[in-house]
Parts: C-alpha cells; structure tokens; sequence
C-alpha cells in the first residue's frame, strides 16, 4: 500500500466514516461481479456513501488522487455494467434509500438512487404506479434503472425509464453538483436528461430521481395462447398489434422454455406446446372488454391449440409464474447458458428464428427462446455445459452470430440490459467509428479524465483531449490566400 | 422569410448538406422550412442552412409501426402516408403549413397528444446529424426498443440545431384511434377549472388527451378518449366534470375543439410564453391569464401551458411569470429573447459539438 492509496483510503473514511468503507479482501469479493458473474474484478474499495454531500466528497478523492470509479445499485444488471475497476473505487449507493416525496397531486416521486423499483410503486399505491417493471423489480434500484434506461415486461405500451424521469441530481466526476430538469417536463434547451438516462454509469453519479407516475388501470386481463411454433405466434403477435391493439404485455416462450419453466412451476402450461403466447391488456374496463375479445378471436382464428384466460389475480399470477421463472428454470435444461438481448424489427420473426435454429444446428448446442414479443425484444439462451472443454466458447460464438443476424435484420445488440462491459464487442456491429466519436463527445463533456466507470460501453479505449479554442481564421485566409471550401 | 442579411442555401442531399456546414466560415442557423424561425435569438447568422432539400419518407415499415424520415419531411406529409396504413405519428404541434419533422423535433414542439404519448424525444427512436465539422454520426437505430450507445438524440431534441444538423430521423408510430370522443366541462372559476382537470388527469381512464384553456373569464377541461369504447369513456369523464362542479358536456364531432387548442399555441404577431409548470399551477396560471388578457391553453395532466398574448403588454406578461420555468416562442418584433439559464454542461457540450461556435 503505497502513500498515496493510504491518503486516498483516509479521505473515504473521513468522507463516508470508517465503517462504510470496505477494504478487506473477503468482504471487497462480494461486490466482485454484478448479476453476470462471468465478469469478476476485486476493487480497491468500496464506499457507502449516506447522502449526496458524502457522494460528492468521495468523488473529489477519487478525482484529486486521480482513481477511477463505478458507482453501482443492487448490482443485478446483466452486462457486467456495474464490474469493478482494479485500481478504482466502487461506490454503492444502496444506503441511500429514502424516498424523499410523494406529490400525488403532481403525480411525481423524488427519490435517492438506492430505492427499490418495487418500493416506487408501493409508495404511490393503491390509485397509482410507476410502469417501467424489470423482472428484477424486488431488488433492482432506480438508480441502476436510470443508468440502465430499464424497460420491463409492460414497455411495449408504457415505455422505459427514459420516459418517467423528469429530473436528476447528479455529482458530476469534479464533484460539481448539477440539476437537470425537476417535476416540470420539457426544460428548455437540448434534452440533457434523457440523453443521461441509459448512459450505464459512465457520465456522473445520479444522487437525486424525479419520476413521473400514473394511475393505474381500471381493468387488467391475461391470457395465455398455446401453437405449434414460435412462428405461428409470432404471426398472432402481428395481427394482435396491426388491428390496432397495444396490450400491456406480449410475451412469448418456445417449446424448450415452457418445458424448463414448467418443471420449474408447474404453472399448468402443456408442456408438448411448441410456443406459449401470454397477452395482457390493460386500460379503461369499457375498451379492455372489447380489445379482448378481439384477441381471443384472433389467437382463435389462429389455430392456437388451447387458449386460458385468467379468471382472478390468481390464475394472472400463475401465467406470470412461469414466464418470469424461464430464466432461473434454465438450470433444468443445461448447467449453463449465455443469455442475449437483441431486438429485431418484430415483422423479421420468422426469419431470425430460421437463422437461430440454423446455428444451434451447426453448434450442436441447444438454444431457448424467450421474447417480449411485442417490441421484437428477443432473449435466446444459448445453453452449454462449461465443464466440457471448449464448450462455454462455443456458445459465445454461436451467441455473437445470433447478434449479428438481429442487427443485419435490422435490429439492436441490447434491448435492455445494456452494453457494459458484455456487449461492447458488438457496438462497431451498430455503430461506425463516426457514430462512436460521437457518443465520446458527449462522455466527454461530462467526464474530461474518464474516471466515471471506464471501460464499459465503448468497444475500445479513446481520450478526450484538450477543447479545442474558438476557431480562429488561418492567416492565409484573412489575407484572402486561401479558403476552406 | 430568410433573416435579413443571410445566404439561404437548401442542399440536396445530406451528404451535401454536411459538407456545406463543415465548409461554411462564418455563424449557421440550420433550419427546416422556417416556419419557427422567430423563436431563434436575434443574432443574425451569416448562413442559412435548410434541410427542406431532404424531404424523402426512407422507410414506411408498417408492420413493424416505425418510419425513417428524412428531417425535412412535412409532417403532414408523413401523415397522409401514415394514415393510410392507419397509423399516426403520435406528433400534433399547431402546424399552418410545411412544418417539418426535423424542425419540430429541433424546437421540441408538441401538441394535445404528448398527454398520451410523449413528445418528441419519446417518439424518435434513432437519429443522424451532421455535427458542426461536417461529421455524419447517428445514434439509437430504427427498433422501438434499444440501449446500445447514448441517446444522442434527446440532446439533439430541443436543441434548436445549435448541436449539429438533424438530418434523418427514426420514428415510433402508434394505431390511429378508430374512433374519438371529448368530455367538456365549463366552468368561470379558475378554481373549479383546476379541480375538474385534476379530476381527470387521477382518474383510472385512458385520455388520449387532457387539456385545459382560459380565456376571457371562462375557462374549459376537455378530456379525449380515443378507442372502441371512446364514447363510453367520454361519458364517464363527463360525470366526472359534472361531480366536480363543472357544466358538461359530451362532444363527438371534436377535432375543432382540439384545433383550438393548438392554435393557442401560436401568436403571429404577439407574444406566446410556453411555460413548464406542475398540474397545481393551473388555477395560478389561469389567473395571471386573465390579469393580462392572455389566453391559456395547456396539458392539464402534464403541466405543460402556453400563454398567448396577441395585443398588450408582454414584457408585463413575462415579469408575472419570473418563478416559472418557460420559455418565449413567438414574441413581438421589437421584444428581445430572454438570455437561456445557464448552466455549466451545456456550455461544455457546446464546446465538445462545436467547439468554433458557428451554429447559432
């Protein structure tokens, strides 16, 4: 331990007190990882800071003894975007867990980072609730929500975080303290707000969440429609959608989800069925009714060889139970697997789901399917056995060509769990060293030294560099010599 | 209307449009066709640059309800094209003719519709600018669900092209309601007026829009339902008007209602103040209406109200409402435009973007 990280660890505990900074080596493993334990990097310390000043001044330490820093929530994002730095410190937000308003009449909660997903809409209940509803809701922080731009189950209709934070706090990597926006939408100016929700950390701490909430729905109704194939229901998702109908909830599961799933639950869900088709609407109980019935009619016309409908909280739960437990069933099906979360426009379905059988082919590796139809959000688990040598890179690879198909369809590397450390291989997919120079202007704006959480998002290293001054005309030009043009 | 004294130059194509701005010497506004260009500060650029060249719809992809626009796209132009598959951009600002896409995305500018789906920076899916250097970069892509990378398009929205030139952008469609209905309330006390507006913005029913107006001591909610049970709805809303003190009414035939709203939006010659309040500012703001003889029209659940002031005193108008967060639109001839708050990280994003200060 050399000066220098002696004065550093004094600053910390003078800022946050002693007994919230961690530095044993036992204690430090459990922030190691976040919830993809395929990445794991023991930090120098981590700090608990209580309130925004002790953010602030833990920042400062960090920025004056030039040492990077991740600020993380509950640490159940699944990119690895929350992953230690060696050399740096990690900040965990979780002590700060108050919710320091309630406005119903504004139909706005403020709260600090550490709040639960779940305590948002505890908190505004029973008349209203905060939509965007991750499956990791119980323990995920808002937080982490607003780094991550979380989306959920019910986005399709009720969208992502981006469009329910209407202001932020944030301590910036200098340790300057700066509002953006409040319980008023629309300040003037560039949309500096969102253009910070989704940034994964990289930008500046959020100490401080206003959030938009709304009432909830009068009615709520839940089916779940069995077919023969993914594709036959992904072709019912498409009629559903085109007649005008945007349900709550879309959600989809193929043959060897349903299977794991059902082991797992035992949710009643017929385990021969080559795809699982749950549906929700919600709204008003006068155009729920009828948008309803429609959709019974269509998964009818279909050919959907049972339909089920909820008839109480329930049987709603239990169709639930199954689709939320599909990924920890996975275990039922293989020791391991390597999850993806790739979007594709939803009408290039069949043909993405061609190219992903394809390659489970080639691997010889088995490949689950599990969807949030309706936005084309696609989470195929591609499923190994990491004991057998070569195999975990063999899923990797076959998981690397199902991107690429998503985004040659047209699609995206990550409709939720964001890049992080997992997917910045895959950006230069998407994005073309123009678009990536673009994105660094804003980082650096923010953060000039980039110690807010590096080595997440870009898919490689780049400086900031100096600010250029005010542009200034060449001599030649001011003597009329020469031109730009 | 060009500024006095500016080159007005309308590219063809978007390559050409960002080799023009990386060549251009002197100060840039960029702008679509014009038709908000008196919400611009006074200086005068040396260089008009109008995206109206890049008017192509790219892609229509009903299936998938997403479009690709090219920023100088009439939106009501995508509209027709939408409508025919059934389908809308959920955008509606007051539009007397030619506003493009690109310039209301740039103006951040909205209609009665954001109560239900948002505004522009939650319709546009994805963006490509030209960044004051001749740079081309897009962000976010053409899936309505999508994380990779920073939302360089929020920034971009509102930003009044001082960041870069929009030059194309991704949008997210939405079924047009086969059917629409609104509930009235009447009432002549700003009080009730804010009551039966908080009525409905915390009833469980799903309003297509909810706007409020004032003007010359009356004042009215209107709620719009929009579905297969629009009527249905609408007849709720009006009970709930009626229980909370107002007079009611249940109007079918409702666009005008509506066109009246967005026409409060906009003053030709006179002064309009957007304010960006809470839902509880109403009963304040309907007030400070009618001290100055100003119409108010506004997004009653949203907190979202412009005040309109044709004739009269605007600079008045503008003190009364200091402790608001607001922002002039149109604004008189001889009114100079409020310097912006400032803050520290739009200076420095300034300079990242466009560190020789040419768009203006």
């Amino acid at each position: 331990m050399d000066g220098g990280e002696v004065e550093l660890l004094a600053e910390l505990s003078a800022a946050v007190g002693a007994e919230h900074v961690v530095t044993h080596e036992h204690q430090l493993r459990t922030y190691e990882s976040d919830g993809l334990l395929q990445y794991a990097v023991t930090p120098r310390a981590v700090v608990l800071p209580g309130s925004t000043v002790e953010v602030q001044a833990v920042v400062r330490a960090c920025h004056r003894a030039g040492v990077p820093w991740v600020a993380r929530g509950a640490g159940s994002g699944l990119s690895g975007g929350a992953t230690p730095v060696s050399e740096g410190v990690l900040i965990s937000l979780t002590r700060m867990r108050s919710i320091i308003e309630v406005d119903l009449a504004n139909q706005r909660v403020v709260v600090e980072p550490g709040v639960t997903n779940i305590a948002v809409s505890q908190a505004v209940g029973p008349d209203h609730f905060y939509p965007p509803d991750p499956s990791s809701q119980i323990v995920c922080t808002i937080g982490g929500n607003v780094a991550e731009n979380s989306g959920g189950a019910h986005c399709f209709k009720y969208g992502f975080t981006t469009n329910y934070v209407t202001g932020l706090e944030l301590v910036l990597p200098d340790g300057e303290l700066v509002q953006l926006g409040g319980k008023e939408i629309d300040h003037p100016g560039p949309d500096l707000l969102g253009a910070f929700v989704g940034s994964e950390g990289t930008l500046a701490v959020a100490t401080k969440i206003w959030l938009r909430i709304v009432p909830k729905p009068e009615a709520v109704r839940t089916l779940v429609a069995f077919f023969g194939s993914p594709i036959q229901a992904g072709e019912v998702v498409s009629e559903i959608v085109s007649g005008g109908i945007v349900p709550g909830a879309i959600e989809m599961m193929d043959n060897l989800s349903i299977r794991a799933a059902e082991g797992y639950t035992n949710a009643g869900y017929p385990t021969a069925a080559g795809a699982a088709l749950v549906v929700e609407l919600d709204g008003s109980s006068a155009e729920c009714e009828t948008r309803f019935e429609q959709v019974v009619g269509i998964c009818e016309r279909a050919g959907a060889d049972s339909i089920r409908v909820a008839a109480d909280e329930a049987e709603r739960e239990l169709i639930w139970r199954a689709r939320k437990a599909a990924f920890a069933a996975m275990g039922r099906i293989a020791p391991n697997y390597y999850v993806q979360d790739s979007v594709i426009p939803r009408t290039r379905l069949a043909e993405v789901l061609g190219r992903i059988e394809q390659l489970g082919r080639e691997f010889d590796l088995k490949i689950a399917n599990v969807f949030h139809a309706g936005d084309g959000n696609l989470h195929p688990l591609v499923c190994y056995d990491g004991s057998v040598p070569g195999e975990a890179e063999r899923a990797e690879e076959c998981a690397g060509l199902i991107v690429r198909a998503c985004v040659d369809a047209g699609g995206s590397i990550t409709g939720e769990h964001g890049v992080g450390v997992d997917k910045k291989r895959y950006m230069p997919e998407m994005f073309s060293d123009a678009d990536l120079g673009a994105f660094q202007r804003l980082r650096c704006a923010f953060d000039p030294d980039q110690r807010a959480n590096p080595g997440k998002v870009m898919p490689t290293p780049r400086l900031c560099g100096e600010v250029p001054g005010p542009y200034r005309q060449h001599p030649l030009e001011q003597a009329g010599l020469a031109e730009r043009f | 209307m060009a500024t006095a004294g500016a080159r007005r130059s309308a590219p063809a194509s978007a390559a050409e449009l960002a080799a023009e701005l990386a060549a251009a010497c002197g100060t840039v506004r960029v702008l679509g066709a014009g038709t908000k260009l008196g919400w611009a500060p006074d200086a005068s650029p040396e260089l008009e640059l109008s995206t109206a060249g890049l008017d192509r719809i790219v892609e229509h992809n009903a299936g998938d309800l997403t479009a690709v626009l090219e920023a100088g796209v009439p939106l009501a132009r995508a509209q027709e094209v939408f409508r025919e598959a059934g389908q809308m951009l959920a955008l509606d600002p007051p539009d007397a003719g030619g506003a493009t896409v690109g310039g209301i995305v740039a103006a951040n500018d909205s209609g009665p519709l954001r109560a239900r789906y948002g505004g522009p920076r939650d319709l546009v899916v994805g963006m490509r600018v030209a960044l004051a250097d001749g740079t081309v970069a897009k962000s976010g892509g053409k899936v309505i669900k999508n994380v990779a990378g920073y939302d360089l398009a929020k920034l971009f929205t509102g930003s009044y092209g001082t960041l870069g030139a929009i030059l194309e952008v991704s949008v997210r469609l939405h079924p047009l309601p086969p059917a629409t209905a609104t509930a009235v309330g009447h009432t002549h006390s700003p009080h009730l007026l804010a009551g039966g507006a908080a009525t409905l913005s915390h009833a469980r029913l799903e309003q297509l829009g909810l706007d409020a107006r004032w003007a010359a001591g009356a004042g009215m909610v209107l709620g719009r339902f929009g579905g297969v049970a629009a009527r249905a709805q609408a007849e709720s809303a009006e009970q709930l008007l009626r229980d909370a003190g107002l007079e009611a009414e249940l109007v079918a035939d409702d666009e005008p209602l509506w066109q009246a709203q967005r026409e409060g939006q906009r003053s030709p010659e006179g002064l309009v103040v957007r304010v960006s309040g809470l839902q509880t500012d109403l009963e304040r703001l309907a007030g400070v209406a009618e001290r100055h003889g100003a119409t108010l029209v506004g997004r009653a659940g949203l907190g979202l109200y412009w005040l309109r002031l044709d004739d009269g005193d605007a600079s008045a108008l503008l003190s009364d409402l200091a402790g608001f967060v607001r922002l002039a639109l149109d604004r008189p001839a001889d009114m100079a435009l409020e310097p912006p708050a400032s803050n520290a990280l739009l200076a420095r994003l300034k300079e990242r973007f466009d560190p020789a200060m040419k768009l203006v």
